[in-house]
């Protein structure tokens, strides 16, 4: 088996001043084709560094201690900068939180699109803009033509964030990671953004990492969900066996703190304590500190990977 | 074209400002211009009589009425000095400072640009670190030593550049015919490359001894502008498309820092306008900077009333030519107000 992204045992600090964050420890997971797997945690957790580390973009003062990423056949760490640039945009690609910020303010969107064509798609000079057209047709602008002229400060968040999905897609990736594509936009554009995404990636059997903190949301469009805490994946499950039955305490405190349709406001519980420093000498169960089922074991290293059915991997020694 | 019309449109509480704040002035300095004309053999009653020749007796606001009508009909009085219109002094001398200091500035580009550049792509580094202390020495130094100490090495010691003799050393070349008054542009308009070339070469020295000046100032906001720019959404999307590097630094990022750039380039090229004086001596550069020195040591009142007047001007016109470049810089700027 192996699957469109595979990682494996990923260790990532950050070399700071105040010391080294342990961004990332020991982080697994895999996509399949055509699959939608979700990625929640609280903000601070370390989705986005994840997303980056996969991408190839992390900060100069990101260090990978250990662990493989595969990609397609590639493996993202060894390969030379060139080999990874030529993937991106063209087999990975990637959308952002707050997407007026992420095109660039003073060039014309449809001439955005065009420079991923033209790097990497084999589109002649003439052709560009009818192609840029059809990127952006694609993901239902309407007036697609009039749109190619527009500056982004001219477009909604929604209509930038679909323009950001026409760019990720004109080279039709095998891999897309939006990492919050929705944070910030109006509950419609969410629905819209998030409907059109599912329709995207279904249509073109391509795979997605959405990361997001909103585990309701992961749990409406996504396959698959990994949850992260303080740098850990502590569970992966798919969506039904997640939300049905959590075996971290921690999916269980976010799934109290996940408003549903049927919650009341009381309902809805917070979650004690807040995420360990990661700059310090952290516990082997970083959320142990948070836990009301912590028992000796917790202490012992390494923390186990603990298979309670098929497909469904929980890192705890007391799982629910 | 509108949006032009209306920048137009917007310099005018500024021109009035500039034209009641040289009224003003001249008001404000000391001595008493009447005194002055009539010269030291005056008495009372011929000081008096200078002074209702010149206006001088009557109510401030219809003095200024009139230093109005003066200025709408290009009236700027006469310098003592030359006995000429301050305004025909003026245009005479202009485009010799505007030469100057617009080679001045593309020596300056030319080096602080790709220097800031260079610099924002590896901060912090030693690279980084030798750009700074480099055009902040470059600026420390006085201009005047400078202009001295490159007259020393490169024409006295070295014999490469020519005599410092102005603008032209007109025993051996003859002045072009007088067209925007640029001695290198009015060359060419006459097809004349010998004087270009020598024009061009009495240019370099004074300009390089100018230009230093500006590099800091132009070097740093390159570098900080290309850093908010490199670590800004838009190149972090760019780089996730995969563009090439060039790419990324030419076409997203140095075009976005190009609008701080130009507002400090237009900034940097009043200040260097105005602050020419001392190279115009060394170099016996027939500029403006060297008749306001003239006027103001003769207490020349019109003529420096004239100088402020047109420097203050000529900075409302380059502010403007700057925002109009902005909004063909940055299609935002277009559409506000
Ligand atoms: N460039 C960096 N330098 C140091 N620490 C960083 C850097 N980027 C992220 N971090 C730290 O890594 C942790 C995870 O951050 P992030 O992945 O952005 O969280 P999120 O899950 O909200 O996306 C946080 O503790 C953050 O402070
Ligand atoms: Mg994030």
């Amino acid at each position: 088996m192996t699957g469109q992204l595979q990682i494996d045992r990923l260790s990532l600090v950050f070399r700071t001043r105040h010391g080294a964050v342990r961004a990332l420890e020991d982080v697994s997971l895999s996509i399949e084709r055509g699959e939608i797997l979700g990625v929640v945690g609280e903000s601070g957790s370390g989705k986005s560094v994840l997303a980056y580390a996969v991408i190839g973009l992390q900060d100069p003062a990101a260090e990978v201690l250990g662990g493989r990423i595969l990609f397609g056949g590639l493996d993202m760490l060894a390969a030379s900068e060139q080999a990874r640039a030529d993937v991106r945009g063209r087999e990975l690609a990637m959308i952002f939180q707050s997407p007026r910020t992420a095109l660039n303010p003073i060039r014309k969107v449809g001439r955005q699109i065009e420079d991923i064509l033209r790097q990497h798609a084999n589109v002649s000079s003439g052709e560009l803009r009818r192609h840029a057209i059809n990127a952006l047709a694609r993901v239902r602008i309407p007036d697609p033509e009039r749109r190619y002229h527009a500056y982004p400060f001219e477009l909604s968040g929604g209509m930038c964030q679909r323009v950001m999905i026409a760019m990720a897609l004109a080279c039709s990736p095998f891999l897309l990671i939006a990492d919050e594509p929705t944070t910030g936009l109006d509950v419609t554009t969410q629905a819209v953004i998030m409907d059109l995404i599912r329709d995207l990636s279904r249509s073109a059997r391509m795979s997605t990492l959405l990361i997001t903190h909103d585990l309701g949301l992961a749990g409406e469009y996504c396959d698959r969900i990994a949850v992260m805490h303080a740098g850990h994946v502590v569970e992966v499950a798919s969506v039904e066996k997640l939300l049905d039955h959590p075996a971290h305490p921690y999916t269980q405190q976010l799934l109290g703190a996940t408003p549903t349709p049927q919650s009341t406001i009381e309902g809805l519980t917070a979650i004690p304590g807040q995420l360990p420093d990661l700059r310090h000498d952290l516990p082997a169960c970083r959320f142990s500190a948070r836990c009301a089922r912590r028992v000796a074991a917790c202490e012992e290293r390494p923390l186990p990977w603990v298979s309670i059915g098929p497909d469904h991997l929980v890192r705890c020694q007391v799982p629910l | 074209m509108s949006f032009v019309w209306r920048r137009l449109l917007g310099t005018v509480p500024s021109l009035i400002g500039v034209v009641v704040v040289t009224f003003l002035l001249s008001h404000a300095l000391p001595g008493d211009p009447a005194a002055y004309f009539a010269g030291p053999a005056a008495n009372a009653t011929s000081i008096a009589q200078i002074r209702a020749k010149l206006g001088l007796d009557r109510s401030l606001p219809v003095q200024f009425l009139q230093y109005i009508v003066d200025l709408v009909h290009g009236n700027l009085g006469n310098s003592l000095t030359t006995g000429q219109p301050v305004l025909t002094d003026l245009i005479q001398r202009l485009p010799a400072s505007i030469e100057l200091t617009f080679f001045a500035l593309a020596f300056a580009v030319v080096i602080a640009i790709p220097m800031g550049v260079w610099a924002a792509t590896r901060p912090d580094s030693l690279a980084d670190h030798f750009c700074r202390a480099t055009v902040s020495v470059a600026a420390a130094f006085p201009t005047f030593f400078v202009g001295l100490l490159l007259v020393y090495v490169f024409y006295f010691l070295l014999g490469v550049a020519p005599e410092p003799v102005g603008r032209l050393n007109e025993i051996l070349y003859t002045p072009p015919a007088r067209v925007t008054g640029m001695y290198t542009v009015d060359s060419l308009i006459s097809g004349d490359w010998q004087t270009f070339l020598a024009s061009l070469a009495q240019l370099v020295l004074p300009a390089i001894s100018l230009g230093l000046f500006a590099l800091a100032p132009i070097a740093r906001i390159t570098r900080a502008s290309m850093l908010q720019a490199l670590g800004s959404d838009f190149t972090r999307t760019a780089r996730a498309g995969g563009l090439p590097r060039s790419k990324i630094l030419v076409t997203y990022a140095f075009r976005n820092a190009l609008l701080p750039v130009s507002n400090v380039l237009g900034m940097v090229f009043s200040f260097l306008l105005g602050s020419n004086v001392l190279i115009e001596q060394v170099y016996g550069w027939q500029g403006i900077g060297a008749y306001a020195v003239t006027a103001v040591l003769a207490s020349d009142y019109a003529a420096v009333q004239g100088f402020v007047l047109m420097m203050a001007v000529l900075y409302v016109l380059l502010n403007l030519l700057v925002d109009l470049l902005g909004t063909m810089i940055d299609p935002r700027v277009r559409f506000e107000s």
